[in-house]
């Protein structure tokens, strides 16, 4: 059974690598700061006892107030999993580090988000539209597009 | 004077008899070695995570089916799941074994016509392929007595399955599990020691174990890489718990693996239907589930072992008949990453052959 760590223990030990990183960690989620989020992901891939070498999911939610981008973070080696989340409020121009240089699954997942939600992930080698064709006007995965 | 060349760009797809859908990629050649490859996806978008949002849940049911259409009862068993555990409804032990005598037979369906097309690319053209789908005919015919449809069955339901199986069901599928190992037997008699197949197999574009975590390929993709991985078994959903099985893992991940560890898991499987029809037992298939659920706020990310790979939905639950968001992780387009790195150095030949061992469903990459 895959085991889902306790997100306010993990939480800790993100504090301490990089401080003031996390917003919020409660039973579900660790909700890290959109700048720091690199860095965190960095550690987690990195750490041997968190060792999170396999990204499952990579999502984006609309919550009209902010961008939620949702990472499901999992561990073949331990059988452990974790949520990381980062959050944008700009919605004229979102954007969020790229984490293809850690985990590559995220290079199709993210230009997918890009193309749907319009969430510009820096740093990414080849951020352009995946689903919808090259000169299509808008984003139709937000709440406020139809 | 030495021969002035050039790379040149070929565009594959999305109209070619081997890309199984509308793919196109965009392959740049150095003569007839691969140097650069770009997938083009996009042809079959039918917007299905939009479409879902204006959806109650049931409704969403149907459009599952409309992903993975080779295998569509699976995805079904996804969603239901996800919403399930959203919702936190349990169900009937007599349609959780249903489920699993359909998952289990419609991995076997998909690995059938995994293996027919992969051959197809190789140059038998067809004859594998109707080996392959005689029994797969037979499967079919078992689900239309269970639902009605041979291709989009939309069987599964919130809380169960839509009916319980006909009496003359049972008999039928006890007596396809009897004489299905003697089928796969047949297929590895003519093709496991074949000389063209292993020459055009063995050894040619292997993703290595390392690049295939990283990409997170997972399915027999993964396995054939040797990942001992699969979600049945490590993150155990549903009633799989209960089942005696051998998880196949290959060894070097070339395309032999992928092919073999196919192969490999339809014997598994059929080990599990064994189990299940024997200790089915009776009673309700649909648990009480209102028409239009509400679940609690929240949100879940539900996931299982498809057969091309792990098939997860993301679901927020706003409280409201639809999901405020309904996201899928197909398997295959995460698997498809791994395209470039397999076939970098390897003859065009070579890059349909690999192409066909990924075993895509382009209704499910561009969704």
């Amino acid at each position: 059974m895959t085991v889902a760590l306790k997100c306010e223990q993990v939480a800790k030990k993100i504090v301490k690598a990089s401080p003031g990183a996390v917003i919020a960690a409660d039973s579900t989620a660790i909700v890290v700061k959109s700048e720091s989020l690199y860095q965190v992901a960095e550690f987690l891939k990195n750490t041997p006892a968190l060792g999170f070498d396999y990204l499952a999911n990579l999502t984006a939610v609309d919550y009209l107030d902010y961008f939620e981008v949702v990472y499901n973070l999992v561990s073949l080696q331990h059988n452990h999993s974790l949520v990381l989340k980062t959050r944008c409020r700009d919605r004229d121009k979102p954007a969020v580090p790229s984490v293809v240089s850690l985990w590559r699954s995220a290079d199709f997942q993210e230009r997918e988000i890009y193309d749907l939600m319009g969430i510009v992930f820096d740093g990414h080698p080849n951020l352009k539209r995946l689903l919808l064709w090259e000169g299509f006007v808008g984003h139709p995965l937000r709440r406020d597009y139809l | 004077m030495a021969i002035r060349t050039e790379p040149f760009i070929l565009n594959m797809g999305p109209q070619h008899p081997s890309t199984h859908g509308v793919f196109r990629m965009r392959v740049t050649l150095d003569g007839e070695v691969v140097v650069d490859l770009e997938p083009v996806i996009g042809y079959l978008h039918r917007g299905i995570e939009k479409l879902g949002e204006t959806r109650t849940y049931t409704q969403i049911i149907p459009l599952t089916d409309r992903l993975d259409y080779v295998a569509s009862m699976t995805n079904n068993f996804a969603y239901v799941l996800a919403v399930e555990k959203l919702a936190g409804i349990e169900i009937p032990e007599r349609a959780e074994y249903l489920r699993i005598i359909m998952a289990e037979t419609m991995r076997i369906s998909s690995h059938l016509m995994a293996v027919g097309f992969f051959l197809n690319d190789l140059g038998a053209m067809m004859t594998p392929v109707l080996y392959m789908w005689r029994e797969r005919e037979k499967l079919l015919d078992l689900y239309e007595m269970v639902c009605g449809q041979r291709l989009t069955y939309n069987y599964m339901r919130i809380g169960g399955v839509s009916q319980d199986v006909p009496e003359e069901f049972m008999p039928a599928m006890k007596k396809w599990v009897a004489e299905m190992p003697r089928f796969i037997d047949e297929y590895d008699q003519l093709l496991a020691q074949n000389e063209i197949l292993l020459a055009r197999t063995k050894g040619v574009c292997i993703l290595p174990r390392d690049t295939a975590i990283n990409i997170a390929a997972s399915g027999p993709v993964l396995r054939a890489s040797g990942v001992k991985w699969d979600l049945r078994k490590a993150d155990p959903y549903s009633i799989y718990a209960r089942f005696d099985f051998e998880v196949p893992v290959g060894t070097v991940g070339d395309n032999y693996d992928r092919y073999w560890v196919r192969m490999q898991e339809a014997r598994q499987s059929i080990r599990i239907l064994e189990q299940a029809i024997a200790q089915l037992p009776e009673g309700e298939v649909c648990a009480k589930v209102p028409h239009l659920l509400r679940p609690p706020v929240g949100e879940v990310y539900g996931h299982i072992e498809a057969p091309k790979g792990e098939l997860g939905f993301y679901l927020v639950s706003d409280n409201s008949i639809a999901p405020y968001r309904f996201h899928i992780r197909p398997p295959t387009l995460i698997n498809l990453t791994a395209l470039k790195d397999m076939v970098i150095g390897w003859k065009v030949a070579d890059l349909i052959i690999t192409f066909g061992s990924i075993d895509v469903c382009l209704g499910e990459i561009d969704r």
